[in-house]
């Protein structure tokens, strides 16, 4: 087969997977249908199982968001922010400033998030648009200096020991039919699931979202419309640094510490997400990222050799790569025509 | 005084100047189409006027200096230019890129999103389709119908016809003048010389990077060397 025909089908292969406005195709979404049918079951069938699954959907909602603000940032800028779990540590410490200060555990909370979205577009005006042309290389270069020097601030100004904050949820544990389900993944996973829910809405149904995703999307063409494409780019940054600022935020009451390195398994796992996700794909990231909370918490159970908590990276990993081989494009991506 | 008015313009890529000094001036309300060769400058003229390249030297837009605007601003001003390509948002959906169209006004666009899909009632039926999946005659009645949600004083328009069958041609050109009939000058690109000098009243012809001629279609059409070149009898 020659070149052009290659080029030809996957053309054709990208026109057709576009006409589904979610992305995922029919095997995809019967996989994933199958998945939520065997947990019902599975839930229904043992309570320990249920337990199990409602607190990876809590766990997985953290990798989600955090795997969201990663796409987010890919969409804009097509580079990963490898300084996405850094920055998310960093925005939970100011938390953990601000309560000490005397701010009550929500006041510090919402607080948290619009430094978040200051420090985010910031991040992006002062460091990232100076070389946004150069060339992709420079953007992630300056991602993973930024990645250093957040972890040598926050370091330098809190220590490397592990602090300890306010929970936001409280350790009440509700029975639901011999399921015990605590505050803390219910929480977890309505703040996690809400911010997503949002966010999705703002995108989806406003004048300056749709500018947002033309910007990412065609900034060329955006800027001929009278888009300030620099000025969303930037927005983009400050949302996607909310979304890890709740992430680091809903890591703190799961680990009940916080420390410089909270964040660098999350971001491992919600990197994985992204991929499994299709990368440029919202939902697929979010799905992606429970479906992987999920199947992490259950193997921890019932996997046999496997449930060693030392292989659960190495594990995730092995999913990943499968999935990759399988389908490159991951579960919601469309086959991938690059612009030239 | 002239809509638009170009003065002595150079514009390059890089180190290769793809206009030498152009001068054209476009009266409110007309249509007036450039003409020329592949490599002429037509492309690059228009994207002087939206800065999209980068180029010296006076453009007026109702007695107005564009030089320092940047591409972002033009729209605001009141000019929608549809690129090469068209500049579609091929992963957003119809209503989504009517609705960029209309991004630099403000109030209700309702009743615009209204008599476009009046007007193509196909595209009302297919809001929710992605730009992408349309066909090329089917995109490049979005991009103008895009241009119209805009409501510019000036429309450029860079090769409607390209790539797209004799009958979506006709088609588009009607619709061209349509807008202009609405009051929208228009600024028409064209290597189909034959087409492009029935709508335009006035035309001028590039050849590499400089007003070659200009002047009244009609006269153009007898002329020898517009023939021979650009008519082909």
């Amino acid at each position: 087969m020659s070149v052009y025909e290659l080029l030809g089908r996957l053309a054709i292969r990208d026109v057709g997977t576009r006409r589904i406005s979610t992305g995922a195709s029919a095997p995809v979404l019967g996989l994933l249908v199958a998945a939520c049918i065997f947990l019902t079951v599975g839930s229904l069938w043992s309570s320990q199982f249920a337990q199990l699954t409602v607190s990876g959907v809590a766990q997985g909602s953290v990798f989600a968001s955090l795997a969201l603000a990663l796409v987010l940032i890919y969409r804009a800028t097509e580079v990963i922010n490898f300084a996405q779990g850094e920055m998310a540590m960093l925005t939970t410490y100011i938390a953990y400033q601000l309560t000490l200060w005397g701010l009550s555990y929500w006041a510090a909370f919402f607080a948290t998030l619009g430094i978040a979205f200051v420090g985010g577009v910031t991040v992006q005006q002062v460091l990232i648009r100076p070389v946004q042309q150069k060339s992709i290389i420079a953007i992630v270069i300056v991602s993973i200096g930024l990645l250093s020097i957040i972890d040598g601030v926050v370091i330098w100004i809190w220590g490397g020991d592990p602090k300890f904050m306010p929970a936001p949820f409280g350790a009440s544990v509700y029975r639901v039919g011999g399921v015990a389900v605590s505050l803390t993944d219910l929480g977890t996973i309505g703040v996690a699931i809400g911010t997503v829910l949002v966010l999705w809405l703002f995108f989806q149904f406003t004048k300056l979202g749709l500018a947002m995703r033309a910007s990412a999307l065609r900034p060329a063409a955006a800027r001929l419309v009278g888009v300030r494409v620099n000025l969303m780019l930037a927005l983009g940054w400050g949302f996607a640094t909310v979304l890890g600022a709740v992430a680091g935020l809903l890591t703190e009451p799961s680990q009940f510490v916080l420390t410089p390195t909270m964040m660098q398994p999350i971001l491992i796992y919600a990197f994985a997400a992204a991929v499994l996700g299709g990368l440029e794909s919202p939902m697929g990231s979010v799905v992606a990222g429970i479906a992987l909370g999920i199947f992490l918490n259950l193997l921890g159970q019932y996997g046999g050799y496997l449930q060693d908590s030392a292989l659960r990276l190495p594990v995730a990993f092995a999913v990943l790569l499968v999935v990759l081989l399988v389908k490159p494009s991951g579960l919601f991506g469309r086959a991938a025509v690059r612009k030239v | 005084m002239p809509l638009l008015e170009l003065e002595d313009v150079v514009a390059s890529y890089g180190p290769v100047k793809a206009l030498h000094g152009i001068s054209l001036s476009v009266e409110e309300g007309a249509i007036v189409a450039v003409l020329g060769a592949n490599g002429a400058g037509k492309t690059t003229t228009l994207r002087a006027v939206t800065n999209t390249v980068r180029r010296t030297g006076e453009i007026r837009f109702d007695g107005r200096s564009l030089a320092r605007e940047p591409a972002e601003s033009i729209a605001a001003l009141g000019i929608a230019h549809v690129p090469e390509g068209r500049g579609l948002f091929p992963e957003l959906t119809i209503v989504e890129n009517l609705k960029l169209g209309a991004y630099v006004r403000r109030g209700s666009i309702k009743s615009d999103l209204d008599r476009v899909y009046a007007y193509f009632p196909w595209m009302g039926r297919r809001r929710q389709e992605l730009a992408g999946s349309l066909s090329g005659g089917e995109q490049q009645m979005l991009a103008l119908a895009r241009a119209f949600m805009q409501k510019p004083r000036l429309l450029l328009l860079d090769e409607p016809s390209l790539g797209l069958a004799p009958i979506i041609v006709s088609e588009i050109f009607t619709i061209v003048r349509e807008l202009n009939q609405e009051g929208m000058t228009v600024v028409v690109v064209e290597q189909n010389a034959h087409i492009a000098l029935q709508l335009a009243a006035t035309a001028y012809v590039l050849e590499v990077g400089t007003v070659a001629l200009h002047g009244p279609s009609e006269e153009l059409q007898q002329h020898e060397s517009v023939r021979r070149s650009y008519l082909g009898y």
